[in-house]
């Protein structure tokens, strides 16, 4: 009876606890039992949305309520909605290196990135392996990593333009130097959580070692492999704006600091959703590259 | 080849932060080509270890372990282990792990149909040509355990080696895989040495069952041979004598002679 009462604290006092029990899971079939059959999977998409929909008008408001409170200094979402409307209209347009669309400032920064982040990948992940592997070399290199991971990756910024002599390779290494570490780091972690059993499989079986590293090391390690990139390229998009606002050129750092000494705040809010929307999109497709590679394990 | 696996006075230590810990001492056995051996005994008593040596898994610290006249230098394919937990690669197929094993033992001289033709026997062997394209994760516990013995038995080992291998099951698929297992013993005859702590497992399916004292410094106890007519059956054994005297014999040494105190 009590156990009834506290799923379902609507119900009338008294009832009996055999109708209380039968009563629970009607009561909460209702609003899905009500609709006809056909329209039963449009009633769970609209229940899936309506609390990430109801999250994001509260954003708008407030946003809209600290405009009108900032006395129009910064822009509201319906003119930040209108600049965006006509920014994206020519997305790829060309005036002169320091104007050009929307689209080629993402697409610059995704190229740096790109570059960047594969340099990381082709140098950190067999490093990784290695670190894993070989004990010894795991302490060799344990010191430097130690001391060199948390270092802010703009400070290697000055290093880059000393070295490359040119802003865009300057800030492809601050890409490059921020996104290693996590490569690095799992990919090495993930070697060493591959289980004995396995290995010992790999024994028994007398494996060559490429065998061993193509049939057994590496889809042991992809996942963890697919955590550390997905860590890295996470950095990767957080730091490109930034460097690319200190070494100018194209791309949406850039964009961003030249929309400010435009004043054009309307620009800079449409960059933050943009870096956000592309950032969110590298994320979700690692999400889902992971979940592909994971072979059920840990299930 | 009469003595095919031989342990001489093998003694295994580990060394440990607190110091020596004697794992194994003087334990002589002799397996002959053909026979069932299981190794019984409480937990911690060593028996894994000494399975471990005859696979090559874990080097003796001292004595000889030798195999067909010569001595273990390591794991190979011709001691099969099915490992007590499986162990098969969660990302290749039931197939795919058996052909992995078939592949490696049989590839230097066979092409790809005779090596698929091998390990599609292997998976009819155990009942299991159904799940042939499945995944690991995606049958039982039992199934998983059948695939393990299938990629052991299609290596066509001169001796399979068993860790316990229906430890992880419920009791009625355990007794279905021991029954399996007696088939396929009975039908390959194959050299089979397995670590147990199933009495019923050891006298149903074994030759001979060494019987292990309890560790530290475990070593062989007493061995029984079970002198049963092949083929066995469990219904038809539950009503023998002669099964419950080994029975008997094995819960005697376990329990009266060297009982483990409750940990």
């Amino acid at each position: 009876m009590s156990a009834a009462e506290t799923f379902s604290p609507t119900l009338a006092a008294g009832q009996p606890a055999t109708a209380a029990r039968s009563a629970r899971p009607r009561k909460r079939k209702t609003l899905l039992a009500a609709a006809p059959p056909s329209l039963q999977p449009l009633v769970r998409f609209i229940r899936w949305l309506v609390p990430p929909l109801l999250g994001l008008i509260a954003f708008v408001l407030l946003w809209s309520l600290v405009s009108q409170l900032s006395r129009g200094s910064l822009p509201g979402p319906v003119s930040t909605w209108a600049s965006a409307t006509e920014l994206f209209a020519d997305p790829f347009y060309q005036n002169g290196p320091n104007d050009q669309g929307i689209g080629w400032n993402i697409l610059m920064s995704l190229g740096r990135v790109g570059v960047g982040f594969g340099l990381a990948a082709v140098v950190g992940i067999p490093l990784g392996f290695m670190i894993g592997r070989f004990g010894f070399l795991a302490r060799m290199t344990a010191p430097v990593i130690s001391l060199l991971r948390p270092v802010s990756p703009l400070a290697w910024l000055p290093i880059g333009l000393l070295v490359f002599k040119a802003a865009s390779p300057a800030s492809i290494w601050v890409i490059f130097i921020s996104s290693i570490w996590p490569m690095i780091l799992n990919t090495a972690a993930g070697v060493r959580a591959v289980p004995q059993d396995y290995l010992n499989v790999a024994r028994v079986l007398r494996l060559s070692e490429w065998k061993v590293f193509s049939v057994i090391l590496l889809p042991a390690v992809l996942p963890h492999m697919l955590t550390g990139v997905r860590l890295a390229i996470g950095t990767a998009w957080l730091v490109i704006v930034a460097a690319e606002m200190l070494t100018g050129g194209v791309g949406l750092g850039f964009w961003v600091w030249d929309e400010w000494n435009n004043l054009n705040v309307e620009h800079i809010l449409i960059a933050i959703f943009v870096v956000g929307l592309v950032g969110l999109a590298l994320e979700q497709a690692l999400v889902w590259l992971a979940k592909k590679a994971s072979f059920g394990q840990g299930e | 080849m009469e003595r095919f696996v031989e342990l001489e006075n093998v003694q295994k230590h580990f060394d440990t932060k607190k110091g020596r810990f004697v794992a194994l001492q003087d334990i002589n056995l002799t397996i002959r080509q053909g026979e069932v051996v299981s190794l019984i005994g409480h937990s911690g008593c060593g028996k894994s270890t000494v399975l471990n040596i005859i696979a090559g898994l874990l080097e003796p610290s001292d004595g000889i372990a030798l195999c067909n006249g010569r001595e273990i230098d390591g794991p190979g394919p011709e001691r099969a282990v099915v490992f007590q937990n499986h162990s098969l690669l969660p990302w290749l197929s039931c197939y795919g792990n058996i052909l992995l094993a078939v592949e490696r033992v049989f590839g230097a001289k066979e092409d790809k149909a005779q090596l698929a033709a091998r390990t599609d026997a292997a998976l009819a062997l155990v009942g299991l040509s159904h799940a042939r394209d499945k995944h690991p994760h995606e049958i039982s516990g039992g199934m998983k355990q059948r695939v393990g013995i299938a990629r052991a038995l299609a290596m066509e080992p001169k001796v399979l080696l068993m860790d316990e291998p229906f430890g992880a099951l419920d009791a009625l698929t355990r007794a279905n895989l021991q029954d399996e297992m007696v088939k396929i013993v009975d039908a390959t005859g194959s050299t089979v040495v397995m670590v147990t702590h199933d009495v019923d497992e050891a006298v149903l399916l074994s030759d001979r069952i060494v019987m292990m004292t309890n560790g530290p410094a475990a070593t062989v106890g007493e061995i029984l041979e079970v002198q049963l007519p092949r083929p066995r059956n469990r219904l038809a054994l539950a009503g023998d004598a002669d099964y419950h005297r080994y029975r008997g014999a094995v819960l005697d040494f376990l329990y009266q002679k060297h009982r483990k105190e409750a940990a």
